[in-house]
């Protein structure tokens, strides 16, 4: 389906000179098939220009024209009566009351951090606040979720530590707090980094703003750094495969990111919307001034000409075509009300940076490229943005996948009696230990509004000068995705959901990062279909609604995909600070309590990979009314004020969420007695990772209560122990096994994991 | 009392610092580097953040501010100059304080709460304290390692100018509770005159039970008294 004109009759633009000519290679190298090529030549009305070929492979990628994720993403759930701004603009925003509406976004940046982490990680950073403070909000929380390989492997470790330096750099130096986010290990990410980075910006309700080019004769502008050749053709790069060559000969394309100008950025940009000089505000992201440009004229339905030669560059010789795809960091495009020119530009010089009018917003819906007033590429811009072939393909499962979920796990149930071992194997396990050494080398506290930092379930930003506070969480577990996509797509919204109930926050709604392999492949397509189907049911059952995100596919090396994972990134809403709830038990003597049932599901464990590498079995159940009922008793228990903490069961199982309970952030640790009556064997009981359980504490006075409320919300609930003295251990018992560790053996374990290994001399290099 | 928070490009704790000053009642104002003059004021502040990016090295370029010549003057007057974390590099690269901080021996990024030793009571920062109380505030740096020579650390110590000391739980300075190798646990000094205090831990970021603590309001209060104090 084409929309828009342009086909009609056929402007001729003059091949520029030095360009090469037009072949099916250089089509193919830019990632265009030759249907599109055909279609590109149909709208056009005779075949493009380089530069022109150039626009079009940068807007049809999969990163800005979503041609194989579109029809899907069309299924999600995108309105709630608190959701001011759907998907489609740079962010999603609601409103969370008291006038203030929260923005907020994941983005991907996986490629470029497979091949230079620091800088992918960092830019993937800078990007995501980019997108914020462009809808008017101020950036007030960052949140990481990322992906790696084994630890074993050296190049690994350098992956992982070069990404952990770059999302702290960035952020530690703009001044946004860092508030949570997930490390996970696998083998099935090995080469293939997983790197989304989420945002959450803060403003009033009528400050916001959004990213057209409104109003016929308004000047264009380009503010903040200025262009160079890096990062050219970035959104190409990040749509397709990676293979061993990858990593040399991609590092041009991979962007720089200086974070000093982005502070710099972003108070100049809150100042110039606050002005009123300018009408509309987009960052130069993936695929630079050509998606910015393109696409706010195709928002508001108008043209734009922008000269090439006005663009302020820092090389020489640029040609068109470099300056249109460069990636170059900390830019913007700017919108700016006729004759006002000067503000803008008297603003952007009080923070030292740069600002430029580089063309105009035209009534003719055309995107127009001059250098020196000689045309270079001229396209209908709705067609350009709109206009991308989208992709319905088949999906079919992979029978290997099938068989790895009919796997029988009941050999692995056998260990009986003491357990201490296995479970402190678990416990200190990469993935269940705490990552402290990640976070702490992240400025968690900046801004000074970290009511809950990392560490925990969810963070916390409370909202100066009011009662409430904005909770958010990113969760997937991308092994129950690939053994079962639509049930693992589910369990990372009812997760992420579980996690802001455990700090007292209703779940609102959510952004959602897709990483996938090549959806050309039919298995993957079925990856992504079932995922986004489950994604649906489970954002529909809990009334939180998808306000943008982004898609990232082709992650593969070497024709190896990842671990299908859609990653989650929900927020909730606080509406008084003094009902936050603990993550970790507090005091002596109270009672714990079990939310939800323990079953026999072990498949997809960190049990069953930590004790014999093994990723298969059915993954847990989940049960999205069961779900909703916990959401709701949980609410009901933290506003009456009877929860003394909470925490989500998840990975690692029962034992190891009693384990962080008892923990903490290691300062406290107090131990526990429990007692487990389910009727299976001890290792299911203890590690199997089954869904809808959250634990509690309270004081024994108000066990009641939580008792009841519980029953009136039909969740199941059962007293299972206590919790005792810094000097006792941490024991578990029940009729056939049992655990007995004290709190110092523990704490080694899972505050010591990540330490041990990343604090050895070679983690430098790969 | 009127407070000036200078602001470089860069600086990001400007306004939690701005907040933690009005909390205790007294008026702040922000002062951007390239504006001159800082007469009319009781007290300078430097917040925190990453001047310049820290390029070069955390504070060098902003100490070159045509703002730091007034800052400079206010001090050899003997007004009360407060740097916190780039502030206190910065005032180190101006020569205000001795001494230097470099990358912490970690070479990571340190961002958690610590334990702070209040090591002295009598000065114009500290006297809302008790000796020796515990002071939990958190820190966010990378290039926080206090560094100088021995006879410039024996000085500071002698003359009773080491204001707060990295501590465990306990009290004590051991190199564990030290998270980035700073010589013998310094976390914040004052000059000969007592009037210019330099810390790297973040006071501004310790002032509500909310956010984790309150101990840093004392920072805050005790320069507000001895303020008055001057004043009456």
């Amino acid at each position: 389906m084409i929309t828009g004109d342009g086909t009609a009759s056929a402007i001729h633009v003059a091949p520029r000179q030095g360009d090469p000519d037009i072949t099916p290679e250089l089509v193919a190298e830019h990632g265009l098939s030759e249907d599109e090529y055909e279609r590109i030549k149909g709208l056009m009305g005779r075949a493009p220009t380089f530069t022109e070929l150039g626009v079009f492979s940068a807007m049809w990628s999969e990163h800005c024209g979503y041609k194989n994720s579109k029809r899907l993403l069309r299924l999600l759930p995108t309105k709630a009566p608190w959701v001011i701004q759907g998907p489609g603009e740079n962010a999603g925003v609601i409103d969370v009351g008291d006038g203030y509406a929260l923005a907020f976004k994941i983005e991907s940046h996986n490629h470029p951090s497979a091949v230079e982490p620091y800088q992918g990680a960092a830019t993937g950073v800078g990007g995501i606040l980019r997108d914020i403070f462009t809808m008017g909000a101020r950036p007030v929380a960052v949140l990481d979720s990322l992906r790696f390989g084994d630890l074993d492997s050296s190049r690994v470790r350098y992956l992982f530590g070069g990404v952990v330096r770059g999302v702290g750099d960035y952020g530690n130096c703009v001044g946004v707090p860092n508030i949570g986010g997930e490390v996970v290990f696998d083998r099935g990410y090995e080469g293939n980094p997983i790197v989304n980075a989420m945002c959450l910006g803060l403003m009033k309700r009528e400050d916001l703003i959004t990213a057209s080019a409104s109003g016929v004769g308004n000047p264009v502008m380009a503010v903040g750094a200025r262009t160079g050749r890096d990062g050219i053709h970035g959104a190409t790069f990040a749509s397709e495969e990676l293979n061993e060559d990858s990593d040399e000969s991609s590092r041009p394309r991979v962007q720089v990111g200086d974070p000093f100008t982005e502070k710099l950025l972003l108070e100049a940009s809150l100042e110039l919307i606050a002005s009123g000089a300018i009408t509309g505000i987009q960052d130069m992201g993936a695929a630079g001034i050509t998606s910015s440009a393109a696409e706010m004229a195709g928002r508001a339905g108008n043209g734009i000409e922008i000269d090439m030669a006005h663009v302020p560059v820092r090389e020489e010789q640029m040609t068109p075509y470099e300056i249109l795809l460069s990636e170059s960091q900390e830019r913007m495009l700017v919108v700016a009300e006729n004759g006002r020119e000067d503000e803008v530009v008297r603003i952007l010089e009080k923070w030292e940076l740069e600002a430029k009018v580089i063309g105009s917003v035209t009534d003719d819906g055309r995107f127009r490229v001059l250098e020196n007033g000689v045309t270079v590429a001229d396209i209908p811009a709705l067609p350009l943005t709109d206009g991308c072939p989208t992709y319905e393909r088949d999906g079919v499962e992979d029978e290997r996948v099938q068989a790895l979920r009919d796997t029988d796990l009941r050999n692995y149930w056998l260990p009986r009696g003491n357990l201490t071992r296995p479970f402190l194997k678990v416990l200190g396990s990469p993935n269940v230990a705490s990552k402290q050494w990640v976070y702490h080398q992240y400025d968690t506290t900046v801004r000074t509004a970290t009511s809950v930092r990392p560490g925990g379930d969810a963070g916390v930003i409370r909202i100066r000068g009011t009662d409430r506070a904005v909770a958010a969480t990113t969760d997937c577990n991308g092994r129950f995705v690939y053994l079962q996509p639509r049930t693992g797509a589910m369990i990372a919204v009812a997760e992420a959901a579980r996690n802001l109930v455990c700090v007292g926050a209703l779940p609102v709604a959510i952004t959602n990062n897709l990483n996938f392999g090549n959806p050309l492949k039919p298995h993957i397509y079925y990856q992504l279909r079932e995922s986004v189907l489950g994604m649906k049911a489970a954002c529909e059952a809990f009334e939180t609604p998808v306000t943008g995100g982004n898609v990232s596919l082709f992650n593969e090396t070497d024709g190896r995909a990842i671990y299908p994972t859609p990653v989650v990134g929900m927020v909730g809403v606080i509406d008084d600070t003094s009902k936050i709830v603990q993550q970790a038990f507090t005091t002596e003597g109270d009672d714990i309590v079990l939310l939800g049932e323990n079953t026999n599901e072990l498949g997809g464990s960190e049990y069953l990979y930590v004790t014999a590498r093994l990723v298969a079995g059915t993954p847990p159940a989940v049960d999205l009314e069961k779900e909703r009922a916990l959401q709701q008793a949980m609410m009901a228990m933290t506003n009456g004020r009877h929860l003394r903490s909470a925490r989500d069961c998840s990975d690692g199982g029962l034992a190891c969420t009693l384990a962080e309970c008892a923990l903490g952030d290691g300062e406290t640790p107090l131990g526990i007695d429990v007692r487990l009556d389910d009727d299976m064997p001890p290792v299911p009981n203890l590690f199997s990772e089954s869904q809808g359980r959250i634990v509690v504490s309270c004081s024994p006075e108000e066990t009641p209560a939580v008792l009841r409320i519980a029953e009136a919300y039909g969740v199941p609930a059962a007293k299972i122990g206590a919790v005792r003295g810094a000097e006792s251990p941490f024991r578990i018992a029940m009729s056939e096994g049992r655990i007995e560790a004290g709190l110092d053996t523990m704490a080694d374990a899972y505050f010591g994991a990540l330490a041990r290994i990343m604090d050895t001399p070679s983690t430098s290099g790969a | 009392m009127k407070v000036a928070i200078v602001t470089f490009p860069g600086s990001n704790c400007d306004y939690d610092l701005y907040k933690a000053v009005q909390q205790v009642g007294a008026d702040a104002t922000f002062v951007w580097h390239r504006e001159r003059g800082l007469e009319g004021y009781d007290a300078v502040l430097l917040p925190g953040g990453f001047s310049y990016g820290d390029y070069l090295r955390a504070g060098a370029i902003a100490r070159m501010s045509p703002v730091m010549e007034d800052v400079i003057d206010f001090a050899a007057k003997g007004g009360p100059v407060v740097g916190i974390c780039n502030g206190f590099q910065i005032l180190c690269e101006a020569g205000l304080l001795p001494g230097a901080l470099v990358r912490n021996a970690s070479l990571l990024f340190a961002g958690k709460d610590v334990m702070l030793r209040v090591e002295r009571v009598d000065t114009l920062f500290t006297s809302n304290y008790q000796q020796n109380q515990v002071l939990r505030v958190p820190i966010a740096h990378g290039e926080g390692n206090y560094e100088a020579d021995e006879s410039a650390l024996d000085r500071l110590e002698g003359e009773g100018h080491v204001v707060f000391r990295y501590v465990n739980g306990a009290g004590e300075p051991t190199d564990a509770a030290n998270p980035n190798g700073s010589r013998r646990n310094i976390a914040g000094i004052i000059n000969e005159n007592g009037n210019v205090l330099g810390m790297m831990p973040h006071p501004e970021r310790a002032m509500e039970d909310l956010l984790g603590s309150t101990d840093g309001i004392g920072i805050f209060t005790s320069l507000a008294t001895s303020l008055s104090a001057v004043a009456s």
